[in-house]
């Protein structure tokens, strides 16, 4: 018993430093952000009070809300299966021995060491109207000219493209770690069983990089709703919300409006949905391990 | 402590990692001061200037400026400041700002230090023009600092090129249509190679809108800054005007213009007329590859163009010898040769028309007579829209706008939808 | 799987297998040539700001052979804003952040791989809470932590909330739990303390871990920007990122020869430190076991 206690004291001496950090900056804000979603925001002489539901209430009433809440929707649903399927793509290029693959990989990993928020000026060139990369391309094929970002149908779309663009190359390097530890006697064995090679991909390299694919399901989910650095630069959330995602809402409405009660109610929402994908996803990892 | 050295020494390094820039200034009894950066050039090397000036004029006092960013983030830093208990002493802030620091009783106003003759004439010197954005109630809040208004700049040559007079700007709105008509171009397949005017939209699209809706005879906002004007049928007609620019003449690009490329494709002769800021004179100088001319925004019914820029604002939480010393550097830095200078160092309008007739200032006007049209556009400028909870009262009207512009809304009910935001927003304030 | 334990040879660039699945003839042409053009793709806004910032910016928007080269553009960014501080800053940053993710990380990997003790389950949980609650979206109470503390405008602001990360105690923990207890065994028989064991057992094996960890804590906080933004206001605590928006966004427009150059500029260390290492990179992650 004695030894279970010494064990336990030095378990949780060791534990202390990232517990307490991880306290006082995940836990209690979270914690925070629920209370402070019943107080009204203090303002000058008028200090916070309690006002309930009000600001949930608020909420439901907002048209920017639900517009951030359906953007962050389709924001997810372009990103996550794209950026996946290309970083797997990308892997399995970049496995076998095509030319110039160590070029090629380079290009594909390029976007991570960027910092988003300068090549988000550079994207903004490339959507520019007349003059810009794509309508250049565009010209060049003889299509009707486009204002990507200026157009409430194509705005979302264009922020998305750049996402995409920016995380499948770092997603790549899991998929490609995975592959190369695929052990070759597996692919020897398949061949003389004759599978062809789709077949190889599908019953054998696929099932053996789940892990790898729930790995970066969970962080493509994540980054859905955190990814915002480029829409401070190419659409400030515009035209008319169109690009409002719900985190770029969060830091308005906190830091713009000054409403601090309101984003915390915003943040508790954010919170809930991430909340609710570790809960789908712990659900199906459970079931994975299982299986396995 | 001498500020480069400090700034460049070790233990400037270990401060910055613990220690805010703020409290790091005051250790050493200074006047802090925020100011935020909206043009090119060297504006933090001549802010430094101006505060070593001062500190050469004035030996026990010390201003000591902090460089906070752009304005968005120069009112974020100073608010925060303000709530945790260390605001700067002097700042520079958007004129719109103005209501929301003294909702948050974050300024004290400048009355309580203009005591001699001469102060007065000093807080009397300045363009009316500016002062609508820094007085309310019977007091004034701010005093001009860097300031601007929207111009049209337009490319001669492109003018030339349609049998238009390149001496002379569109006058009227109507003018305005017919001359962008002639300087649309478009190729065989029908799409449009050069545009003949553009408004950008993108950001912060009231401001260039306030233009068409101060030209249709409207004021967006009372000055109280609890009441907006949005569903006026006169703004509805503004916003009819701009709409039809680009989706019945098809003179404006269609679709929401970005603020940041409107210079860019004025350069690249893609758009013959544009609207922009005063503050874009030294780039367009530097950059148009070809002869340009700068004119007052055309008329509706009137002439209109808003002011913007910022103000200098002082803390209240500061003492009262820093509020002085803050004063006593605010009447320094804005003497007519100081704010003639500082108009032709950075391209903003100089806050007081007697600027304009400094020895300075008419030399460098007789080289650039652009320069001048700021000047002959304030008598016509109007406030800058501002109101309590400025920036969600504009956000709702900045919403309409690109609603109407993107073609989602009708003018008539994207105005009637902001006016209904903003008055949900504003009506606790009345 | 074992990772620190596995061989450590399988080098991307020389495996020497036969892969009976590895394409030949058309197929290898046809699957180079499409990865060829993702990667053309891909390295598009790249190529661009090499293009804008060498060239003057009368060629930004037009792209002729005959352009003149010009170093004017990096000269000017350079000279528009501090950057050298941002450097600095920046530089100061990530290594605070990753020195202390690296101590706490080992740390409680160690107690929650190793340590049997009343509570351990509940604490890998709480700990886990921070893989989907990310620091991102507690930026409202975290600021007013910040502010609380007088702490607002300083890198240790910036780092704080990072410092203690899920990501990095799940790899270690996992890491950690590879290694055989043999050797745990072997040194505590020898008389070595739990620390000492931690410290010459454990962490030299996870040195792949690290490395692997220690790039994508770098990468992601040398880019990282909106906390930064929000937390920083004066240029001796601002970072590189933070910086850079502050440099490109004025009234006047967007001059991309400039920004491209100072893009360039402040994502060099980076780029160039992934070019040299690329090969090493990926072999990290794949002896970690990030997958």
């Amino acid at each position: 018993m004695n030894t279970r206690a010494t064990a336990t004291l030095h378990g949780w001496l060791l534990l202390l430093p990232a517990m307490a950090c991880l306290a006082l900056f995940t836990h209690w804000p979270a914690v925070a952000s629920f209370i402070d979603s019943f107080y009204s925001t203090p303002r000058g002489r008028r200090p916070a009070r309690f006002i309930g539901l009000d600001n949930y209430q608020q909420m439901l009433a907002d048209p920017i809300f639900w517009k951030a809440m359906t953007n962050n929707l389709w924001f997810a649903l372009g990103t996550v299966p794209t950026s996946i399927a290309l970083a797997l793509l990308m892997a399995v290029w970049v496995n076998d021995r095509i030319l110039a693959r160590t070029w090629v990989r380079m290009a594909y990993f390029t976007p991570t060491v960027l910092p988003m928020i300068a090549v988000a000026n550079i994207w903004l060139f490339f959507f520019t109207p007349q003059y810009g990369l794509l309508e250049q391309i565009v010209a060049f094929f003889g299509g009707r000219p486009t204002n990507w970002l200026g157009s409430q149908d194509t705005a979302l779309y264009a922020v998305t493209i750049v996402a995409v663009w920016k995380e499948a190359g770092f997603f790549m390097i899991f998929y490609l770690a995975a592959l190369q530890t695929i052990p070759p006697s597996l692919g020897e064995a398949a061949a003389i069983e004759g599978a062809s090679r789709w077949t190889y991909f599908r019953r054998i390299q696929f099932p053996l990089l789940m892990p790898t694919t729930l790995f970066v399901l969970i962080n493509a989910m994540i980054n859905a709703f955190r990814m915002v650095d480029h829409l401070f630069v190419m659409t400030r959330g515009g035209p008319d919300n169109a690009t409002t995602l719900l985190l770029y809402y969060i830091y308005q409405v906190g830091f713009s409006f000054w409403d601090t009660a309101y984003a915390a109610a915003l943040t508790c929402v954010l919170l809930a949905l991430l909340a609710l994908i570790a809960f789908i996803q712990y659900g199906w990892l459970e079931r994975r391990t299982h299986y396995r | 402590m001498d500020r480069r050295e400090f700034m460049t020494g070790a233990m400037a390094l270990a401060g910055s990692v613990a220690m805010p820039a703020l409290a790091r200034a005051q250790q050493a009894a200074e006047i802090s001061f925020f100011y935020p950066v909206a043009v090119g050039g060297p504006i933090t090397k001549l802010i430094d200037a101006y505060a070593s000036g001062f500190a050469g004029e004035n030996a026990s006092l010390k201003v000591n400026p902090i460089y906070a960013g752009t304005y968005q983030e120069t009112i974020v830093k100073a608010l925060t400041a303000h709530k945790s208990g260390t605001p700067p002493v002097l700042s520079v802030l958007l004129s719109t700002d103005m209501f929301t620091l003294i909702d948050e009783d974050a300024i004290v106003p400048f009355d309580e230090f203009v005591k001699t003759d001469e102060d007065k004439k000093w807080l009397a010197s300045f363009f009316p023009g500016f002062m609508e954005n820094s007085q309310t109630g019977g007091k004034t809040w701010g005093i001009p600092f860097q300031r601007s208004t929207v111009v049209l700049y337009w490319n001669k040559e492109l003018f030339k090129e349609a049998g238009l007079d390149p001496e002379t700007p569109p006058k009227t709105w109507a003018e305005q249509l017919a001359f962008a008509q002639k300087l649309t171009k478009r190729d065989a397949a029908g799409n449009v190679t050069q545009w003949g005017i553009q408004i950008p939209s993108s950001g912060f699209p009231y401001w260039l809108f306030q233009g068409l809706s101060t030209q249709a005879g409207s004021i967006l906002a009372n000055p109280a800054g609890d009441k907006t004007d949005y569903a006026n049928p006169a703004v509805v007609e503004a916003l009819q005007y701009w709409v039809d620019l680009a989706q019945k003449h098809k003179v404006h690009p269609p679709g929401i213009v970005e603020w940041g490329t409107t210079p860019r494709d004025f350069f690249e002769r893609k758009v013959a007329m544009m609207w922009t800021t005063t503050g874009n004179l030294t780039n367009v100088r530097t950059n148009a590859k070809f002869p340009f001319g700068v004119g007052l925004l055309p008329a509706g019914k009137r002439l209109g163009s808003p002011t913007g820029g910022g103000n200098f604002y002082i803390s209240k939480k500061a003492s009262k010898a820093e509020q002085e010393a803050a004063f006593k550097f605010v009447r320094w830095i804005t003497t007519p040769e100081r704010a003639a200078q500082w108009s032709i160092d950075t391209g903003y309008v100089a806050v007081r028309p007697d600027s304009y007739e400094t020895a300075a200032m008419k030399k460098y006007a007789a080289d650039f007579p652009a320069a001048l049209v700021a000047r002959d556009q304030l008598p016509h400028a109007v406030a800058e829209l501002s109101t309590h909870e400025n920036q969600r009262v504009t956000k709702a009207l900045n919403d309409g706008l690109q609603a109407a512009l993107t073609g989602t809304k009708a003018p008539q009910k994207a105005m009637e939808d902001a006016q209904a935001e903003a008055e949900r927003i504003l009506k606790p304030y009345r | 799987m074992s990772a620190a334990a596995k061989p450590a040879k399988l080098p991307a660039g020389s495996i020497t297998r036969t892969d009976p699945y590895a394409p030949t003839g058309l197929s290898l042409t046809l699957e180079s040539f499409g990865a060829i053009l993702l990667a053309l793709i891909w390295v598009l806004p790249l190529a661009y700001a090499v293009w804008a910032a060498f060239h003057p910016s009368e060629f930004t928007t037009r792209f002729e052979l005959t352009a003149p080269l010009t170093l004017e553009n990096f000269s000017r960014a350079w000279a528009a804003a501090p950057f050298a501080r941002y450097f600095l800053n920046t530089f100061v940053l990530v290594t605070l952040i990753l020195a202390c993710q690296l101590v706490l990380g080992t740390l409680a990997a160690y107690a929650l791989a190793r340590q049997d003790f009343w509570g351990r389950d509940v604490a890998f949980a709480l700990i886990l809470a921070q893989l989907m609650i990310m620091p991102d979206a507690l930026i409202v109470e975290n600021y007013r932590t910040m502010a609380k503390f007088g702490l607002v405008d300083t890198i240790t602001a910036i780092a704080l909330p990072y410092i203690a990360s899920a990501f990095g105690i799940f790899l270690l923990r996992q890491t950690f739990k590879t290694v055989p207890k043999e050797l745990d065994d072997a040194a505590r028989v020898e008389g070595a303390s739990p620390l000492q064991v931690l410290m010459k057992v454990y962490v030299p094996l996870a040195k792949p871990t690290y490395i692997a960890y220690g790039l994508v804590s770098v990468s992601y906080h040398w880019n990282n920007f909106l906390w930064p933004l929000l937390v920083t206001n004066s240029v001796e605590a601002r970072p590189l990122t933070v910086g850079l928006q502050v440099f490109s966004s004025t009234d006047q427009g967007i001059d991309w020869a400039v920004i491209c150059a100072a893009t360039l500029m402040t994502s060099a260390p980076l780029l160039v430190g992934f070019l040299l290492f690329q090969r090493q990179f990926v072999q990290s992650f794949m002896r970690a076991g990030i997958k």
